[in-house]
């Protein structure tokens, strides 16, 4: 593999994108995603070769250099790639399910009379994703950053009639720009303090500046704090959490099969991405990693509340992956990067998995996504049954799935990383992963088993063709053996010095730390199965006797109607008053305006002046000419 | 160059325009195809005349194309041409849009169309002529000359409030103006009975004579950005006036302000530069935060562009006035940016005025279902107005910010700020016009863009891509002018005022150079 092939991976996608967009109408719906499937199944390919090479055998680096994209008297950056371990996992995590994805869509969107649109979208969103994750600086990585918001934005108002995903898809946009807006502070931080935005001259020099201080508005702090807490900032948006969360469960509003690309397996994750990638500097900003695993810690517990109570399956979804992006965070925060990247990859697939079988669900009930209308649905698709029966153990963090390796992993290091905020965050990631399993299977069980609520839909609902159900095979085979497999990301030497910090596994870990966590979530299981198959009208009273909290989680925290109070209707309100008395009864009343009814005033006072005999005049022009001599003889 | 190029290209297009109002005969309708072709062709010479400009321009050297002829010599008058880096591409940026705002008149104007397109020619002739001049005289002159061609366009051919606005725009230029004359006398003393600028630039002015003359220009040219509060005549003016003539105003008239910052304030005043600077500074991170907000309480939505253009030239001065080299860069490479993105927004707007006779946002919506190419190209120039990285805007903004962070942090941290607020304005514009059921029959009837519509997009979007991806030819072209304008006015050597490591070695004594030039 040279970078020749890695350019090929990040630009085919592209190409087809663009032919897909631009030739839509000539090559028509099959000839696009002919195109696009094909572009991206290279790109997997290949991208698995390059994983094989660079993480399985310990081959190398592949770094190259396309051309330089700006260059001032004192910045230079490129446009290029660099693939090291941490790449060569993201490209196999990204390429492979957005593989997976498209073929997906085939047979989900087959109705659809824009799907070629649909298809270009969905490249684009590869090849953006791919510019994040293989760029060897900071502004190619903001280029992908922002890209994939875009392609993003595009893909969740794919419905562009239904009020409500234009409102989300506007929503993810600007709530990640205001994310946005803080990275690119950081940036220039960054700029200014090194000069160069190319990670390794940074990682290179950052020792050298470890020991200063950087006044920002202000507010005081070591250099490489700020810049690692600005850098967070952008992460929280684009991972959504806590705070920055409240766009992702809208952006359900898009086709399922974006919700498990985008924002399940990958966009989602590139928060965590710039966060392991940026290890070595974040290792130096040790006033900034406790923020960031109380923010993950938090998130964690937080949206597993709400996805608690949520009757939406893919709102569950997204708020489930809100909650494992919180363990990434957490994992990052006590400096076991290499734990975060290892259960981003195998949430990956599982949580693909998840959404994909929810969009077949969806699918077979013909637009349904309500789980009170579901039911009974185990006999009529056995097949996506079975399939979310994994997805949901390996979410669970049950052995043998991939979810128990890394999800214990995490969990561990935030134990074994000490001091007091260790040993909490672990009690609340415990905590949190019983809620896990227990939502993971009310979904189960409330849209599979028991009675049918619509008796008319579950005769006509109908398993997912083969086309659909393929690609679910694919990311199963991940969800079971992936965390098997890929077992040695476990141990940071692996890395290979992709990723610095806390090797959990130099540690002995206690057997009561190990086993705790998958106690907790065969409770939450066998909580599930005993309220919604059992005693079903536990549910009911728990709600009722609960009410406050039920509420609480229920409304989502009230998070977005506190937004909407301090921060949108405020800005709505501003607007009117700048323009209103800013410009209108301000500006242009005393100055323009104020000046014409002056010059009013002044003109119905000369024209008095104005008498219309000559002899004024003569008289006015005498004193003036006498004036003006008397002036220049001086 | 063998042959004076920049005089042809400033009077090729007002001979041309002579040309075109002679040329008159057969029906009115003959006449008006006439004077539309004869208009497009001369603009379209120009054009390609200002491409053999280019090919030709070294950037490796300063001053060139040099035309120095005595004229008034009486008065030291002379007539004295020449483009840098600082003016050459806005010369073309001008030859380009000038046949674009022709094909955007081909159907809509209808009335005097001969008059209509010798004003345009006129207009193109007169600001060539601005950004050629190195008298200050024959500066004058053009810069007076623009005026009225303008204030014609706005007056004769714009929308029902047309007098009203026109006079708005003419009364505060022209106040500006005059007291720009004034200062230009005081310097013709001051450089010894000349009106060469180049050696005014050299001028060793006393500190209060500068201060008193960077007032007398600001006023010109602070209008002209407009910079707040002095923006209030641009909205009107814009929402009157012609789809061509907003086109050329936001395009390039706008340009002005900013280009005799550069030329004049930066070189010629640096000590009230220094004074002056957390005003601008002010006034700028005002200008993009208010602007914005503005531009978000519209309805009206060739006001809403208007407004936008208030808030991103904001960023243009924020780094003229921060002055590190990237700064500088960054605002000419913004300037340039927002001649594309903003004429081309306003292009889209005509597009649908003309199909609709309206600009009430309420009336659209859905516009994708009936007219999708028209959204496609809407939605290339959203994301470049909001500077999504990849366009040509990015580049723009990430350097002004970058240069500009060092000197003026507060400042530069407000500037960013806009990069949220600008999505907002821009997704709620485009979701409620392109988004969305059909609100009407109208709609629905609705045709896409025409062959001749598609054609004046083209080469917009080709260089919102080609300065947003392969920006350095350009950049090469504005370093060596930025540079020079940088050395000028970093007046005190404080070490973190430059891009550039090691920037914070100090524990403790760095921030504070920082925190001095701080902004508020």
């Amino acid at each position: 593999m040279t970078e020749m092939h890695i350019f090929a991976i990040v630009l085919l996608p592209l190409f087809a994108a663009l032919i897909g967009g631009v030739f839509g109408k000539q090559i028509g719906h099959k000839g696009v995603m002919t195109l696009t499937c094909s572009a991206v199944t290279v790109s997997a390919v290949l991208s698995f070769i390059t994983f094989v090479q660079v993480a399985m055998m310990d081959a190398h680096t592949i770094s190259g250099t396309l051309y330089t994209w700006m260059k001032t008297a004192n910045l230079s950056v490129d446009f290029g790639v660099y693939v090291d371990k941490l790449t060569a996992t993201m490209l196999l995590v990204v390429t492979s399910v957005s593989m997976c994805v498209h073929f997906y869509s085939i047979g989900y969107m087959s109705h659809d009379p824009h799907r070629a649109r649909f298809f270009s979208y969905l490249s684009l969103f590869t090849f953006t994703m791919l510019v994040l994750v293989t760029a060897p600086n900071l502004l190619q990585m903001f280029v992908g950053w922002e890209g994939v918001g875009l392609a993003s934005y595009l893909l969740i108002g794919f419905w562009f009639k239904k009020e409500s995903a234009n409102a989300a898809s506007m929503k993810a946009f600007i709530v990640n720009r205001v994310a946005d807006a803080c990275m690119l502070v950081g940036l220039f931080t960054i700029v200014g303090v090194f000069g160069t935005l190319n990670y390794a001259d940074i990682f290179a020099a950052a020792p050298a500046v470890s020991g200063n201080s950087f006044n920002l508005l202000g507010l005081e702090m070591p250099v490489l704090n700020w810049i690692a807490l600005l850098l967070f900032l952008g992460a929280m948006g684009k991972s959504a959490q806590f705070g920055f969360h409240t766009w992702l469960p809208d952006a359900m509003e898009g086709p399922t099969p974006v919700s498990a690309l985008i924002h399940a397996a990958t966009m989602v994750t590139a928060g965590v991405f710039l966060v392991c990638r940026m290890s070595p500097l974040f290792e130096m900003a040790e006033g900034i990693l406790p923020f960031v695993a109380i923010v993950g810690a938090v998130t964690a517990l937080f949206a597993a509340t709400i996805g608690l109570v949520q009757t939406d399956i893919k709102r569950v979804i997204a708020y489930s992956t809100c909650s494992q992006l919180g363990y990434m965070f957490f994992a990052c925060g006590v400096g076991a990067y290499h734990a975060a990247m290892f259960h981003l990859t195998t949430h990956a697939f599982f949580k693909a998995l998840l959404f994909l079988g929810a969009g077949s669900v969806i699918h077979a009930m013909h637009d349904e996504q309500d789980m009170m209308r579901m039911g009974a649905l185990k006999k009529v698709i056995p097949i996506t049954y079975g399939l979310m029966w994994i997805g949901s153990l390996a979410l669970a963090g049950i052995p043998p799935f991939a979810g128990f390796f890394s999800k214990d992993l995490v969990l561990e290091a935030a134990f074994m990383s000490g001091g007091t905020l260790g040993p909490v965050i672990y009690a609340v990631g415990t905590f949190a992963a019983l809620i896990t399993a227990f939502y993971c299977f009310r979904v189960i069980y409330l849209s599979f088993h028991g009675k049918a609520h619509d008796a008319k839909a579950l005769k006509a609902a109908h398993e997912s063709p083969f086309v659909m159900l393929a690609p679910m095979f694919l990311l199963a085979i991940g969800a079971v053996v992936g965390g098997y497999l890929l077992k040695d990301m476990a141990h940071l030497h692996w890395w290979h010095g992709a990723i610095v910090g806390f090797d959990v596994h130099a540690t002995h870990i206690p057997a009561l730390v190990k086993f705790t966590p998958l106690v907790f979530a065969v409770t939450g299981i066998l909580l599930a199965t005993l309220v919604y198959l059992k005693k079903k009208h536990w549910a009911k009273s728990a709600a009722k006797n609960t009410g406050p909290l039920y509420r609480l989680f229920k409304n989502k925290w009230y998070i977005d109607e506190l937004y909407n109070a301090l921060v949108v209707q405020p800005t709505k309100s501003l607007a009117q008053i700048l323009w209103k008395q800013g410009d209108v009864n301000g500006i242009d009343a005393v100055g323009p305006n104020g000046a014409a009814s002056i010059s009013k005033l002044s003109a119905s006072l000369l024209s008095k002046l104005q008498t219309g005999y000559i002899y004024h005049y003569a008289f006015v022009i005498l004193v003036g000419v006498v004036g003006l001599i008397t002036f220049w003889t001086l | 160059m063998d042959y004076p190029i920049l005089s042809f290209l400033t009077f090729l297009p007002i001979f041309g325009a002579l040309l075109v109002m002679l040329v008159k005969d057969g029906d009115e309708e003959t006449e008006n195809r006439n004077a539309r072709m004869l208009a497009l062709w001369i603009s379209g010479i120009t054009f390609l005349l200002s491409l053999v400009m280019l090919s030709n321009f070294d950037s490796a050297v300063g001053m060139q194309f040099i035309e120095d002829h005595p004229w008034m010599s009486n008065f030291g008058i002379r007539y004295t041409m020449g483009v840098d880096g600082i003016s050459v591409l806005f010369v073309l940026l001008t030859t380009l849009l000038t046949p674009i705002c022709v094909l955007v008149s081909w159907e809509s104007i209808t009335k005097n169309v001969r008059a209509f397109m010798a004003c345009f020619l006129v207009l193109e002739g007169a600001i060539i002529g601005v950004f050629c001049s190195l008298d200050f005289v024959l500066f004058y002159i053009f810069w007076e000359a623009m005026l009225v061609p303008m204030f014609l366009i706005i007056g004769i051919w714009g929308g029902e409030n047309r007098v009203y606005a026109s006079l708005k725009f003419f009364l505060y230029t022209f106040v500006g103006s005059v007291l720009m004359l004034i200062g230009m006398m005081y310097l013709y003393f001051a450089n010894g009975g000349s009106f060469d600028i180049l050696t005014m630039q050299t001028l060793n002015l006393s500190d209060t004579s500068q201060y008193w003359l960077f007032l007398a220009f600001f006023a010109a040219f602070a209008v002209k950005v407009p910079m707040w509060p002095f923006h209030t005549w641009l909205p009107d003016a814009h929402v009157q006036a012609p789809t061509a003539g907003s086109v050329i105003l936001a395009g390039v008239l706008l340009k002005m302000g900013a280009y005799g910052f550069l030329r004049f304030s930066l070189p010629m005043f640096p000590e009230a530069v220094d004074l002056f600077r957390p005003a601008m500074y002010a006034l700028s991170a005002i200008a993009i935060v208010y602007g914005a907000l503005v531009a978000f309480a519209q309805t009206d939505i060739k006001k809403m562009i208007a407004y936008s253009s208030v808030s991103h030239m904001g960023f243009v001065t924020l780094g003229i006035f921060a002055a590190t080299p990237e700064s500088i860069q960054g605002a000419l490479m913004q300037m340039l940016n927002h001649g594309i993105v903003s004429a081309a927004l306003f292009m889209l707007i005509g597009v649908i005025y003309d199909r609709m006779h309206t600009r009430e946002m309420d009336r659209f919506g859905g516009l994708v279902n009936s007219m999708p190419v028209y959204a496609a190209v809407f939605m290339v120039f959203t994301m470049a107005s909001v500077a999504l990285p990849g366009t040509n805007s990015f580049v723009g903004e990430f350097l002004i910010l970058a240069g500009s962070y060092p000197v003026a942090q507060g400042a530069t941290v407000i500037a960013a700020s806009g990069v949220v607020l600008g999505a907002v304005y821009m997704l709620w514009l485009y979701r409620r016009m392109v988004f969305g059921e059909m609100g009407s029959d109208e709609i629905k009837n609705q045709k896409d863009m025409t062959e001749r519509e598609r054609l004046m997009f083209v080469p917009l979007i080709v260089l919102v891509f080609y300065l947003g991806l392969m920006p350095n030819r350009t950049l090469d072209i504005l370093e060596a002018p930025a540079h020079k304008l940088s050395q000028v006015t970093t007046l005190e050597p404080v070490a973190s005022l430059t891009l550039g490591p090691p920037l914070y070695t100090d524990t403790h004594s760095d921030h504070k150079g920082v925190d001095a030039h701080g902004g508020h």
